[in-house]
């Protein structure tokens, strides 16, 4: 039984589309764990793999080139905040896959990132058109604070997990955790689970 | 799209480093926290001490994650740093693995028109309770037994997770080297500037600059403005020191004191971010 709070009266609209626990907001708040990183385009690559085995690379006119979906996604931050209706420009992690051989036996992912952030997640949270690799918010490029160039998107999970200035996504044949994940946050992250940390 | 399979060096991103989790994985439960005692830091910020019965404590750095139910049943979270962590840097494997209650202190900005922040600020009074779980975060922290130099820059309620490690280092009695840069808007926004000017005066080990963005004191002769890099350079540990470097502020003010220190020289490796509050 949740303890009440003696005088505290509501202010934030509700939504029926607001996971437990979450509050409505405009603007888009910034959480990352350090300085934004530069990047520089023309050097710029992503990379499907595994460790140490690159299966597919793409430059920046190359990530441009394939086809891109523009989606409508509602974002869920572990910092308490939900954004509705988000607009998105991308291409489908469905199509990078499809590009590559996957092994029976690879059924997890690590995303790693400029600045040497990574997060992990099942291999099916990536797939049938649940997530997409970033480079547009808004009708605009995706803009540096908010991982641009091109940032993971997942939307169905923690936004922690649709990691900033993604590099590189590794498929694993065991789960291996990443940079929030080893400090306290769920492993998985679903916003209407509530999980937040460890144990949630 | 080019296809290889030639391995790919895979440079830093592959590199394990220290972690700062703690060895021992723990669930966070919620506690009934009782306000203990409440104290007006300016005319917008409160610090609210609470006994939490059951807080194993925290690193300085961590933050609480508060929990208020209406009546009605709604109910809604926020998070809270720790301005005092309530072990004052103890670590947890030292701590007594009796359930005790231990005393942790929050300072709440007044956000206008917020849903929370008025509320524990201006309507919450000693013996009421709320709701509150942590710590939470283990990446934002100071390791008290850590030598190196640290500085630490903080823009508005930002300074309070900077203040937990100020307080931890001097409960603690560590000779780490601290410099702390607190830009705040006028000299009736300053947070704490007693305690801190205490503080600095008795430690030739802590060295205090305020910056302020609107109005400074009277006789004030330095600039008065957003933190700039002479301003940054002139205030922080040089990069040739190493300091591990703790940013935290709204965000406008991180990404801009972050991405000025990187290009000062700062290894953006050692530069660890927290940032409140939406998008300016
Ligand atoms: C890790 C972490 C630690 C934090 N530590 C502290 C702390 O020690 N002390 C503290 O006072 N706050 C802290 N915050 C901010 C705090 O969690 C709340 O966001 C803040 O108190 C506003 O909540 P609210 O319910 O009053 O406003 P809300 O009802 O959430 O917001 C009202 C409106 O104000 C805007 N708003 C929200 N926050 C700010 C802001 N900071 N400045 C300007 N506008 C804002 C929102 O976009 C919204 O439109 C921290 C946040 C994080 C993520």
């Amino acid at each position: 039984m949740a303890l009440i709070s003696r005088g505290f009266r509501p202010k934030r609209e509700s939504d029926p589309r607001l996971p437990p626990g979450q509050y409505l907001e405009r603007g888009f708040p910034v959480l990352s764990a350090g300085p934004t990183p530069k990047v520089d385009l023309s050097t710029w690559a992503f990379t499907l793999g595994s460790p140490g085995e690159a299966r597919a690379r793409w430059t920046w006119e190359e990530l441009l080139a394939l086809p891109a979906e523009d989606v409508v996604v509602d974002i869920h931050c572990v910092t308490k905040w939900t954004k509705l209706d988000s607009r998105w420009r991308g291409v489908s992690i469905d199509t990078l896959l499809d590009a590559v051989e996957v092994g029976d036996d690879e059924q997890h992912v690590l995303a790693r990132c400029d600045g040497g952030y990574t997060t992990n997640m099942p291999l099916a949270d990536l797939r049938g058109g649940k997530a997409w690799i970033a480079y547009g918010y808004d009708g605009a490029p995706l803009p540096d604070e908010h991982g641009g160039p091109a940032r993971l998107l997942v939307p169905h999970l923690y936004f922690w997990k649709s990691a900033k200035w993604v590099r590189r996504l590794d498929l694993l044949t065991a789960d291996e955790q990443g940079f929030w994940e080893l400090r306290g946050y769920h492993d998985y992250g679903d916003p209407w689970r509530e999980q937040r940390y460890w144990g949630d | 799209m080019t296809t290889t399979t030639e391995p790919e060096p895979l440079d830093e991103t592959d590199s394990p480093e220290s972690t700062d989790a703690p060895d021992v994985r723990y669930a966070l439960p919620w506690h009934v926290a009782t306000v203990a005692a409440r104290r007006r830091e300016t005319s917008s910020a409160v610090s609210l001490e609470l006994d939490v019965p059951g807080w194993h404590g925290a690193l300085p750095g961590q933050h609480v994650d508060v929990r208020l139910t209406a009546e009605d049943g709604y109910s809604t979270q926020r998070s809270y740093s720790l301005a005092c962590p309530g072990t004052m840097g103890v670590a947890r494997a030292t701590m007594p693995t009796e359930a005790t209650t231990a005393r942790i202190a929050l300072t709440v900005q007044v956000v206008e028109d917020g849903e929370v922040s008025p509320y524990l600020a201006e309507e919450l009074v000693v013996g009421d309770q709320i709701e509150l779980r942590g710590p939470i975060g283990h990446w934002f922290v100071w390791q008290p037994r850590d030598p190196q130099p640290v500085q630490l820059v903080g823009g508005g309620s930002g300074l309070v997770p900077l203040m937990s490690m100020v307080r931890t280092r001097h409960q603690a009695g560590s000779r780490a080297p601290f410099r702390l840069l607190t830009s705040v808007r006028t000299p009736a926004d300053a947070l704490y500037a007693a305690e801190l000017d205490a503080l600095a005066s008795q430690d030739p080990g802590l060295e205090v600059t305020w910056a302020w963005t609107r109005q400074a004191p009277a006789g004030w002769t330095g600039p008065v403005g957003r933190l700039d890099a002479d301003a940054l350079a002139a205030a922080c540990l040089p990069p040739e020191q190493h300091p591990h470097v703790f940013v935290c502020g709204p965000t406008p003010f991180v990404e801009h004191v972050a991405s000025t220190l990187v290009s000062l020289g700062h290894d953006a490796d050692r530069i660890r971010t927290e940032r409140f509050g939406p998008t300016g």
